[in-house]
C-alpha cells in the first residue's frame, strides 16, 4: 500500500513539473488529411516543445463537432474560409485571431487580405488562409477526351461512366457552366432558389449518366484507377496523385472556371492552447515547411515562397492543369451565407431520390 | 446491521445500471426531444413548436424514404429468416458434438471483423471490374463487365448477410430446447414433414423466430453504412437522411425530429408484428 502511495506521489510531481517546466501545452488540431504530416509535427515538436494530437476531418464534421462541444474540444482547426463567418453568425464557434501574434510577412499578401475580408464578422477577423486549392474535373484523358467542362459530364458519350458528388461544389459547378453566376445570387434568396432549381432540373436531365455519386476522396480515386469512371468532378489533387500512376488521368480546369477554396486557421472558441496554436502558425508558414506540407498534401499554401521547395513533378502537373487564364478564371468561394444550406440540402436530397 | 448492509450491497448493485440508463440514454433522448421541438426562425432565433416534425409529412421524400426503408429491413428480416431457419434446424438437430460447434463457429467467424471490412469485403465482389464479374467474363458466360454493386440487391446482400448470426443464434437456442420424441410422435401418428414443421417445430420456435426477427429488422433499419457503400445513386436510407441532416445540414432540428419519428415508428412496427404473431416482448426477447 505504501508502495502504491509513493508512486503515486512520484508521478503527481512528474505530472506537475511536466506541466510548469517548459510551459509546453498540447495542441488539438483539427484538419485535413496531409496538412499535418508526421515530420512537420515531429520538427515541431522538438523546436517548441509543445505537443501535437492531430484529428482529421471535413468542413462539414469540423463544423458540427464544434458546434457540438460549443467550440471546445479543440485549438486549432482549419474549416474552408466560406465557412467561417457564416457559422460563426449562426453557432459562435470560434473566436477572433490575435493577428499581432502571427508572422504576416509570412504569408502571399493578397490571399491574406481575400481571407481577412472573407472571415470577418462583426468587425473581427476569424480565419488566415493555410492551403488552398480547386475542384474541377478529374478525366480520363484518353477515353474521354472530349470533357472540358462541367455540363460536359451529361454528354452521352460519357454515359454511365461519370461520378460527381453530390454536394454544393456540385450545384455551383454546374450552375456556372450553365451560365448563370451563383454567388452574385448569394445574398438575394429568390434569385439563389430560380438559380437552384435550373440547377435541380439539370442534374436530374443528368442522373443517368452517372455510375454513382461518390462521398471519399478514395472512392473516385478508386472508380478512375480502375477504369469504371473516365470522367468525374472531383478535387486537383486526386487528379494529380492519380497521373503519377497513369498518365492519361488528370485534371482538367474547366472552361467555365475551377472552384476556388482556401483552408485556413481558426481558433475554436473554448480552445486552451491559444499559445501553441500561434506557434504551430508562424511554424508551418515558413516557406521550408510549407514546401513539405504541399509534398504530403498535394496542395499549394498561403506561404510567401512556400512554392519553391515543391517537387517539380507536382509543379508541372499544377502548370500543365493550369495555365494562366485558367487560373484568372477560378472562381473563389465567397463566405456562405446562413440559410443558404437548408435551401440548397433541400434540392440535394430531391435530386438523390428523383428517379 | 445485516439488512442495512444487503440493502446497501443492493443499491451499489443498481448503481451502475440506473447511471447507464439515466447518463446514456434518457437524458440525451430528452435533450434531443428538446432540440427537435425547437423550430429556427431565423440566425441564432428559435421558437417552440411542432414544425419540424410537420416537416416530415408535408415533404413527401421524407415520408417515401421512410416507407422505403421500412419495407426494405422488412424483406431483409424475412429473407434472412428464410435463409437462417434451415441452417439453425441444421445446427440444431441434425449434427452433435464438434460438427456442431464447428459450424456454429463457422456463423460466427465472419462477425470477428468489423462491418466496414465486410461491407468493403462485398463491394470487391461485386463490383464492374471485381471477383464475379471477371469471373463471369473468363468462363465466357457473360462477354461484357457487369456491374453488380450500387443497386437495391446490393443493399439487401449486405444486410441479410450483417444480421445472419443474430437470426441464426436464437433459434438454435429454442430449437435446441425441442425435445426430438416430440418430433417422432408426430411422424408415429401419421405426420409428414410440412405438418410436422406446421405443427410442432415452427409453434415451438415461435419465441426464437420473433425476437430473432426484432433484432435484424432493428438492426437493418438503423444501418448506416451497407446502405450508403452499396447503395447506388437512388437509394436513400432513413438514416442516412438524419446524418445528412446533423452534419452536412448543420440542421440538429429536424435531425432530432427525424430521430423520434424513427424510434416512434420503427417501435410501432416492431409492436404490430408482436400483435399480428400473437407473442409478447416478455416471452420472446425477455427470456
Amino acid at each position: 500500500m505504501k508502495k502504491i502511495l509513493t508512486s503515486g506521489i512520484a508521478l503527481l510531481a512528474a505530472g506537475v513539473m511536466g506541466a510548469t517546466s517548459a510551459q509546453a501545452e498540447t495542441l488539438r488540431l483539427l484538419t485535413w488529411g496531409g496538412y499535418a504530416p508526421e515530420n512537420v509535427i515531429e520538427m515541431f515538436e522538438k523546436e517548441t516543445g509543445h505537443t501535437v494530437e492531430v484529428t482529421k476531418s471535413n468542413n462539414e464534421e469540423m463544423v458540427a463537432k464544434l458546434r457540438a462541444t460549443n467550440g471546445g474540444g479543440f485549438d486549432l482547426a482549419q474549416p474552408s474560409q466560406d465557412r467561417i463567418a457564416g457559422a460563426q453568425a449562426e453557432f459562435d464557434i470560434y473566436k477572433p485571431i490575435d493577428l499581432s501574434k502571427i508572422d504576416e510577412s509570412l504569408f502571399i499578401p493578397s490571399m491574406l487580405e481575400a481571407t481577412k475580408g472573407n472571415t470577418t464578422y462583426n468587425g473581427e477577423v476569424y480565419g488566415v488562409p493555410h492551403v488552398w486549392g480547386t475542384s474541377g474535373l478529374v478525366v480520363n484523358t484518353a477515353e474521354a477526351g472530349d470533357v472540358k467542362d462541367y455540363l460536359d459530364l451529361c454528354d452521352a458519350s460519357v454515359a454511365g461512366k461519370v461520378s460527381y458528388r453530390l454536394k454544393r461544389p456540385t450545384l455551383i459547378g454546374f450552375a456556372f457552366s450553365m451560365g448563370l453566376d451563383p454567388f452574385a445570387a448569394y445574398n438575394d434568396e429568390e434569385a439563389y432558389k430560380d438559380i437552384l432549381s435550373k440547377v435541380e432540373a439539370k442534374l436530374i436531365e443528368c442522373k443517368p449518366n452517372v455510375k454513382t455519386y461518390w462521398d471519399g476522396g478514395d472512392e473516385i480515386k478508386n472508380l478512375l484507377r480502375s477504369g469504371e469512371v473516365v470522367a468525374s468532378m472531383a478535387w486537383d489533387t486526386g487528379g494529380w496523385s492519380l497521373n503519377e500512376d497513369n498518365a492519361d488521368i488528370t485534371f482538367v480546369a474547366p472552361e467555365a472556371g475551377a472552384l476556388g477554396w482556401i483552408d485556413t486557421f481558426v481558433l475554436p472558441k473554448r480552445g486552451r492552447a491559444d499559445e501553441a496554436a500561434y506557434a504551430w502558425i508562424n511554424f508551418v508558414m515558413q516557406p521550408e515547411i510549407a514546401a513539405m506540407i504541399t509534398t504530403s498534401a498535394g496542395n499549394f499554401t498561403a506561404s510567401q515562397g512556400g512554392d519553391a521547395g515543391v517537387d517539380e513533378a507536382l509543379k508541372a502537373r499544377y502548370q500543365a492543369s493550369f495555365p494562366q487564364e485558367a487560373i484568372d478564371n477560378i472562381k473563389w468561394y465567397p463566405t456562405v451565407p446562413a440559410n443558404l444550406e437548408t435551401l440548397e440540402g433541400a434540392v440535394l436530397d430531391r435530386v438523390k431520390a428523383a428517379n | 446491521m445485516n439488512s442495512a448492509q444487503s440493502r446497501l450491497s443492493l443499491l451499489l448493485l443498481f448503481t451502475p445500471f440506473v447511471l447507464w440508463l439515466a447518463l446514456l440514454i434518457i437524458i440525451p433522448h430528452i435533450f434531443m426531444l428538446l432540440v427537435s421541438i425547437s423550430v429556427k426562425t431565423g440566425v441564432r432565433e428559435y421558437v417552440t413548436g411542432l414544425g419540424n416534425y410537420m416537416v416530415f409529412f408535408t415533404e413527401p421524400l421524407y415520408w417515401n424514404t421512410f416507407t422505403r426503408t421500412a419495407f426494405m429491413s422488412i424483406s431483409a428480416t424475412l429473407l434472412t429468416l428464410l435463409i437462417g431457419f434451415p441452417v439453425a434446424y441444421y445446427i440444431a438437430k441434425l449434427t452433435r458434438g464438434r460438427t456442431k460447434t464447428t459450424l456454429f463457429l463457422m456463423c460466427l467467424i465472419p462477425f470477428w471483423v468489423s462491418e466496414l471490412v465486410r461491407t468493403f469485403g462485398w463491394m470487391i465482389l461485386l463490383r464492374e471490374t471485381g471477383v464475379f464479374s471477371s469471373a463471369l467474363q473468363y468462363f465466357g458466360i457473360v462477354s461484357e463487365p457487369i456491374e453488380f454493386l450500387y443497386n437495391d440487391a446490393a443493399i439487401m446482400i449486405g444486410l441479410v448477410y450483417t444480421s445472419m448470426l443474430f437470426m441464426v443464434v436464437p433459434l438454435v437456442t429454442t430449437l435446441d430446447s425441442l425435445d426430438d420424441s416430440l418430433i417422432e410422435a408426430g411422424y408415429d401418428l401419421g405426420g409428414n414433414g410440412i405438418t410436422v414443421l406446421r405443427e410442432i417445430i415452427i409453434p415451438h420456435a415461435m419465441p426464437g423466430i420473433v425476437s430473432g426477427c426484432i433484432v435484424v429488422f432493428m438492426l437493418s433499419l438503423g444501418n448506416y453504412l451497407t446502405p450508403i457503400l452499396l447503395g447506388g445513386k437512388d437509394s436513400l436510407w432513413f438514416t442516412g437522411l438524419i446524418y445528412d441532416q446533423f452534419i452536412t445540414r448543420f440542421n440538429w432540428e429536424l435531425g432530432s425530429a427525424f430521430g423520434f419519428l424513427l424510434l416512434i415508428l420503427s417501435s410501432t412496427i416492431v409492436w404490430a408484428g408482436l400483435k399480428l404473431s400473437g407473442q409478447s416482448l416478455t416471452n420472446t426477447v425477455g427470456r
